[in-house]
């Protein structure tokens, strides 16, 4: 099984490569990087430009700035950014933290939603209860996140109002003034997460909790099932042992492929709420064309993904012993 | 040979029978066919064109002005037909132009096979690889924010979906024994990919195509929140969503009816593409238990 994932990681890996290639095109060439310089007023002397252009690497040819890059990302080296006084790496590490923790506590708040709502539906089948919650993950499906994220931010800004008192943090991930010991800045920042995360997590539950209720339907009418019955166990026991635990192989998959995408829903999260995050780094990077800022968005973006479809394929293999003789 | 042909019409009248007795897709149907009307004719007739500067300015919905105003005065509603028109079109081009090149891509891969179909593969596997929102937000900003380049944006990121789903049905397909017949009668190629590759195409192509339709119309919204997609003068409903996303405590109704009518779009769109799935491929629809 691990050589088998171990293989997949091999294949995938010119495909990333020629994927960084082709955004590194693109970013290059979507805007200049010291338009911002060249327009301030009063004007910046021409040496002070070239000088930062060299600094960008500006004065080689496309294809050799990219293989610097390269390098320094072997290196790891992420390159100068447009702002002179930013270091990508250190900043990028710091956000990253800011993110994952977004992202982990949307997808396990989004994982443990859709499989109470798919399991429901399932068993309820035909029901007001299976209507009313396919219902909802349609709608979750067709609602813009940033909409929702703002929905509840002014929901939360307004209860705050009501209340006189701060229940809910709507802007940054933090306070500005952190608070003294290890278990108030603890409480500060699960405070701050609360709302973020819920916008980020009604995302993923559509689609995993309409996943989760068909797998769940289709484990109930199998064989196995149908034996478990008959042989005398309690409903409750079959549904529990031996249905959920099949039904869950397959979101488990699904939702490992998709924590990646969560990544550029945390983009619009963060914006809304002000967090100072990836998604927040990538949208200021692209408004810059900060070439080698983006780049190191995509980089981790990219390693994301491949790391998540290498786990959903280890999961899948672990969780069903089927597979591992069929998949070579 | 009119037997035949009689034989082939009669699977349509079938599929819109299916497609009849799935409830939310005919009553989606219904709601976006209003929803598309009222948006291409109400403004011919309505007393505010969307760029109208009403003297009123941040009034709340009234008779007046059903949705509202915001603070210059526009008149809501007018704008938010406008955006739905803008939204609506965005989203067709993209559905057309990913459809279009998707399914011409996906059945050269799938007719030809072997090394043609590998290189247009890892091609669409490299475009898939590509972060959607990421790679759309800057490409978007390269270009000037006109809502058709936008549109190309998303297209130029999404056809390869469609190329997929279009190739796995032709390589089903180029082993069945009717293309087998009609090589053996002299068919070209591009005849055997016209009359009976194509044909066996339309149904996937359609239910993925109206997905994407929805998609398009969320990452349009997505990309004029960030920025990067439509800008003002234009009105799409992303950019109404967006300008009124800072001030929502003071002017609700600028906020919540672009965003309505974003979800009941994208809602309607999304059952009516599962009516479609459940009318061209009754096996996965069969009942349980």
């Amino acid at each position: 099984m691990l050589i088998y994932g171990l293989r997949r990681l091999v294949v995938s890996v010119p495909i990333v490569f020629m994927s960084t290639f082709l955004v590194f095109v693109m970013v290059s060439l979507s805007g200049d990087p010291l338009a911002n310089l060249k327009s301030r007023t009063p004007p910046v002397s021409p040496q002070v430009i070239a000088v930062e252009g060299r600094r960008l690497h500006l004065d080689h040819p496309l294809l050799e700035r990219y293989a610097m890059w390269l390098g320094g990302i072997v290196r790891g080296d992420f390159g100068p950014s447009v702002a002179a006084n930013e270091r990508i790496g250190p900043e990028i590490v710091a956000r990253l933290g800011v993110t994952l923790r977004l992202i982990a506590a949307a997808f396990v708040l989004a994982l443990l939603l859709a499989v109470v709502a798919g399991v429901i539906s399932a068993l309820k089948q035909h029901t007001w209860w299976d209507h009313g919650l396919s219902f909802l993950a349609f709608v979750s499906l067709a609602m813009p996140s940033f909409w929702f994220a703002v929905l509840l931010k002014d929901g939360g800004v307004q209860l705050n109002a009501a209340f006189g008192r701060q229940i809910f943090s709507t802007v940054g991930e933090r306070s500005v003034v952190a608070p003294d010991g290890v278990v108030p800045r603890s409480l500060d920042v699960l405070g701050h997460l609360v709302l973020p995360t819920l916008a980020l997590a009604i995302v993923s539950f559509g689609a995993w909790s309409r996943y989760q209720r068909a797998s769940m339907l289709d484990v109930l009418t199998s064989d196995y099932i149908r034996l478990a019955r008959a042989k005398g166990l309690s409903r409750r026991r079959v549904i529990v042992r031996h249905a959920l635990r099949n039904a869950l192989i397959p979101l488990v998959t699904v939702t490992a492929l998709d924590a990646a995408a969560l990544l550029s829903g945390a983009v619009l999260v963060e914006t809304v709420f002000q967090w100072r995050g990836m998604g927040d780094y990538l949208v200021v990077a692209i408004k810059r064309t900060d070439v080698y800022a983006v780049m190191a968005w995509l980089v981790i973006a990219a390693t994301a993904v491949v790391v998540f479809n290498l786990v959903a394929d280890l999961l899948y293999g672990m969780l069903d012993p089927r597979i591992r003789g069929e998949r070579r | 040979m009119r037997g035949t042909q009689l034989q082939r019409r009669r699977p349509p009248r079938r599929l819109v029978r299916r497609f009849l007795a799935h409830r939310p897709a005919v009553a989606s149907l219904v709601v976006l066919t209003i929803v598309v009307v009222a948006a291409f004719a109400v403004p011919l007739v309505w007393q505010y064109s969307y760029a109208d500067i009403t003297p009123d300015s941040s009034v709340p919905p009234s008779l007046d002005h059903p949705f509202g105003t915001d603070n210059l005065g526009h008149d809501a509603f007018a704008q938010v037909l406008r955006g739905i028109q803008r939204s609506l079109e965005i989203s067709v081009l993209v559905a057309l132009v990913s459809g279009l090149v998707g399914t011409v891509w996906g059945s050269l891969a799938g007719y030809y096979g072997g090394r043609v179909d590998s290189l247009l593969m890892r091609t669409c596997d490299l475009v898939l690889t590509l972060p959607l929102l990421a790679v759309a937000a800057v490409l978007a900003n390269a270009t000037s924010g006109s809502w058709w380049l936008v549109a190309l944006v998303l297209s130029a990121l999404s056809w390869a979906l469609i190329a997929r789903v279009v190739r796995g049905v032709v390589l089903s397909v180029r082993e069945k024994e009717f293309i087998e017949a009609a090589r053996a009668l002299g068919s070209t190629d591009l005849r055997i990919i016209a009359t009976h590759v194509v044909p066996n195409v339309v149904g996937p192509v359609t239910v993925t195509v109206t997905i994407l339709l929805s998609t398009a119309i969320l990452a349009e919204t997505a990309l004029s929140y960030l920025g990067f997609g439509v800008q003002a003068p234009d009105v799409s409903l992303g950019l109404l969503v967006s300008a009124s996303s800072t001030a929502v405590s003071t002017r609700p109704w600028l906020f919540y009816f672009p965003g309505l009518f974003i979800i009941v779009i994208a809602l309607a769109v999304n059952f009516i593409g599962d009516g479609l799935r459940e009318a061209l491929d009754p096996k996965q629809n069969r009942v349980r238990r």
